[in-house]
């Protein structure tokens, strides 16, 4: 009896609690696009104000009036901009082709093959993840001093390589795949390079895509070190190109704007392309 | 090191059962060989310049370094002239409130992310990668473009706030309110990255849990604190783990002080890793310097160590 009485009462609630929920969906839709567009209008402000005129700049208006592309003629002409940017996509491509490459390596290492001291050396790999290139500045720089690193590629590019991080996401995931896709190989006598070459790295793909993705951004938006070890202009990466034009056009907000949006422009067009990828890729890395 | 290809072909050489009928390797010292071989690049790499780096680094704070690059012995020098020195004492103050500002209104507002978008529709999709879109801007962008919206009076933050009747507020320029208005650009850079960690750590979380509890009559609000929060904790650790070391002396700390304060005004943004990078390129007291950095090295290993107690062990996974 009270079984049955409860039943009843359950779906006259039902009712009720749809009714309920539409209303706190709607409220969450709301709160949810006013966040995110709260989130980027900094961004698409920058985009107005590098099309704006100097009268205009400070404007609320979010669409200019008079657009024109006046401070980006100007910011390439007065700079070697092409010079920077390519420094930039330069340094940042060699980075992470070699990164992946090395950090591929390890993490198949560390995953699969046996060898003595291999869960030490892990640990001190994962260790070096703490240690932010802010702390051992003077030191990597003093380093770089010593061998003759200073006002290079080499010197931009050879500090950059390596990182912890890489290296524990491929090997998380290398602990995924089957063991016996190595062990048919091994058997027919393959080595174990090849086996990393023709069977390890194709099936690897997605991931390495996704951190392709991220180093790149990342070296592409570096500062520090670039700021530190380059004094010679046709070596500047393009974030210290941009500092530098900043001190120098101190108040031609409209020309910085321009050449920020120049550099910030490469960076988000690959998210919105490959945005997928990196949701996911990050959003797997906190916990394992 | 010098020459991947050259170790790679080692490799090859090692690993390749041998034809020609030399001695033929084990297949233990196959693996053996090709496991060192595999990890060699990345781990000298690292041990040259993050390892190394970080040993030199505590041993250079003994030491009084000219601009020539000359090395005098001086013993705990450095730490006595830190002790005394008035600037290093207020860098770590405003660390500290850094610290201390940042890291929970980054656990909250990523948490809160999170659980607002945690569903997966398109619309949720859509909205993530908007929360997360400051991330794929560098720095020095931020920073240059936080810097002309909070020009003082006709900024676009003090437009609004005049049209709010609000006084107009020198958001970069008042030592009162620079550091929150640094820590602010913060959360907005970083808030969509541990959001989306966040959310990692709730889709482990299994439905039937809530389901469970649901039909157990509890609330949004008690499953969330009996449920999602406790089996949050891993996440949590490593969120409450990495936005501490980045708050202390990541590069968002570092890059937006540079462009937007250089640790002004009256010293009010100055914050340690700042403060240690001024001494040592502008001063060229890379001894100083060092010595400032290895005790926020100490600090840091503490915090770690104490996060690692208060979260009973922190353990990265289940059970």
């Amino acid at each position: 009896m009270a079984e049955i009485a409860s039943r009843a009462e359950f779906s006259a609630d039902d009712a009720d609690e749809r009714r309920r929920l539409h209303v706190v969906r709607l409220v969450l839709y709301v709160v949810s696009s006013a966040l995110a567009f709260m989130t980027v209008a900094p961004l698409f402000y920058m985009l107005s104000m590098s099309l704006k005129q100097t009268n205009e700049v400070f404007g609320t208006n979010l669409v200019p009036h008079h657009p024109t592309l006046g401070n980006f003629v100007y910011v390439f002409t007065q700079v070697d901009f092409i010079r920077f940017l390519w420094n930039t996509f330069f340094v940042s491509a060699v980075v992470t082709v070699i990164a992946l490459i090395f950090h591929s390596m390890a993490g198949y290492a560390l995953a699969r093959l046996r060898f003595p001291g291999r869960d030490a050396i892990f640990l001190a790999m994962f260790a070096t993840f703490l240690i932010s290139q802010p702390v051992i500045i003077v030191p990597l720089f003093i380093l770089a001093r010593t061998l003759h690193l200073l006002d290079s590629y080499a010197g931009l590019i050879v500090p950059s390589i390596f990182n912890a991080f890489g290296i524990f996401l491929l090997r998380q995931f290398y602990l995924g795949i089957p063991r016996e896709l190595e062990e048919a190989a091994l058997i027919d006598g393959a080595s174990y390079f090849r086996i990393w070459r023709s069977i390890i790295l194709p099936l690897s793909r997605p991931i390495l895509s996704a951190l392709a993705i991220l180093f790149f951004l990342a070296n592409w938006n570096s500062f520090l070190w670039p700021l530190t070890i380059i004094s010679d202009q046709d070596l500047w990466m393009v974030q210290v190109a941009i500092a530098n034009f900043h001190q120098q056009y101190n108040g031609s907000w409209n020309y910085i704007m321009a050449a920020s949006t120049v550099v910030a422009l490469p960076t988000i067009v690959m998210f919105v392309i490959f945005q997928k990828r990196i949701v996911e890729s990050i959003k797997t890395s906190g916990v394992k | 090191m010098r020459d991947p290809a050259a170790e790679i072909r080692k490799g090859v050489r090692a690993a390749a059962p041998s034809i020609e009928g030399g001695p033929r390797l084990s297949n233990r010292a196959r693996e053996r060989i090709a496991g060192y071989l595999f990890v060699a690049p990345d781990a000298i790499g690292l041990l040259i310049f993050v390892g190394g780096p970080m040993i030199l680094s505590l041993s250079l704070g003994f030491f009084s370094v000219s601009g020539f690059g000359e090395y005098a012995f001086v013993g705990l020098g450095n730490y006595r002239r830190m002790i005394a020195d008035p600037l290093f004492w207020r860098s770590l103050e405003v660390t500290i409130l850094y610290v201390v500002a940042l890291v929970p209104s980054l656990y909250v507002v990523g948490l809160g992310l999170a659980l607002l978008v945690q569903t997966n529709s398109r619309f949720n999709t859509v909205v993530r990668s908007l929360l997360f879109m400051p991330q794929t801007v560098s720095l020095v962008v931020v920073g240059l473009v936080w810097q002309v919206l909070l020009v003082d009076k006709i900024g676009l933050f003090n437009q609004f706030g005049a049209a709010l009747n609000l006084q107009s507020i020198s958001w970069l320029g008042d030592p009162r309110f620079a550091l929150f208005t640094v820590i602010g650009i913060s959360v907005w850079f970083l808030m969509g990255f541990y959001m989306l960690i966040f959310l990692g750590g709730l889709q482990d979380i299994p439905r039937e849990y809530y389901e469970a509890a649901r039909i157990d009559g509890a609330g949004p609000v008690q499953s969330f604190l009996k449920i999602t929060l406790p089996l949050l904790q891993p996440t949590s650790f490593f969120v409450l783990l990495v936005s501490t070391v980045a708050a202390v002396c990541g590069s968002q700390t570092f890059d937006l002080i540079y462009i937007m304060t250089k640790g002004g005004p009256a010293n009010s943004t100055s914050l340690a890793i700042f403060y240690i990078y001024q001494q040592a390129f502008l001063f060229n007291e890379y001894g100083y310097a060092a010595a400032m950095a290895s005790v926020l090295v100490v600090v840091l290993m503490a915090i770690t160590v104490l996060l690692f107690i208060l979260t009973r062990g922190g353990r990265f996974t289940y059970g």
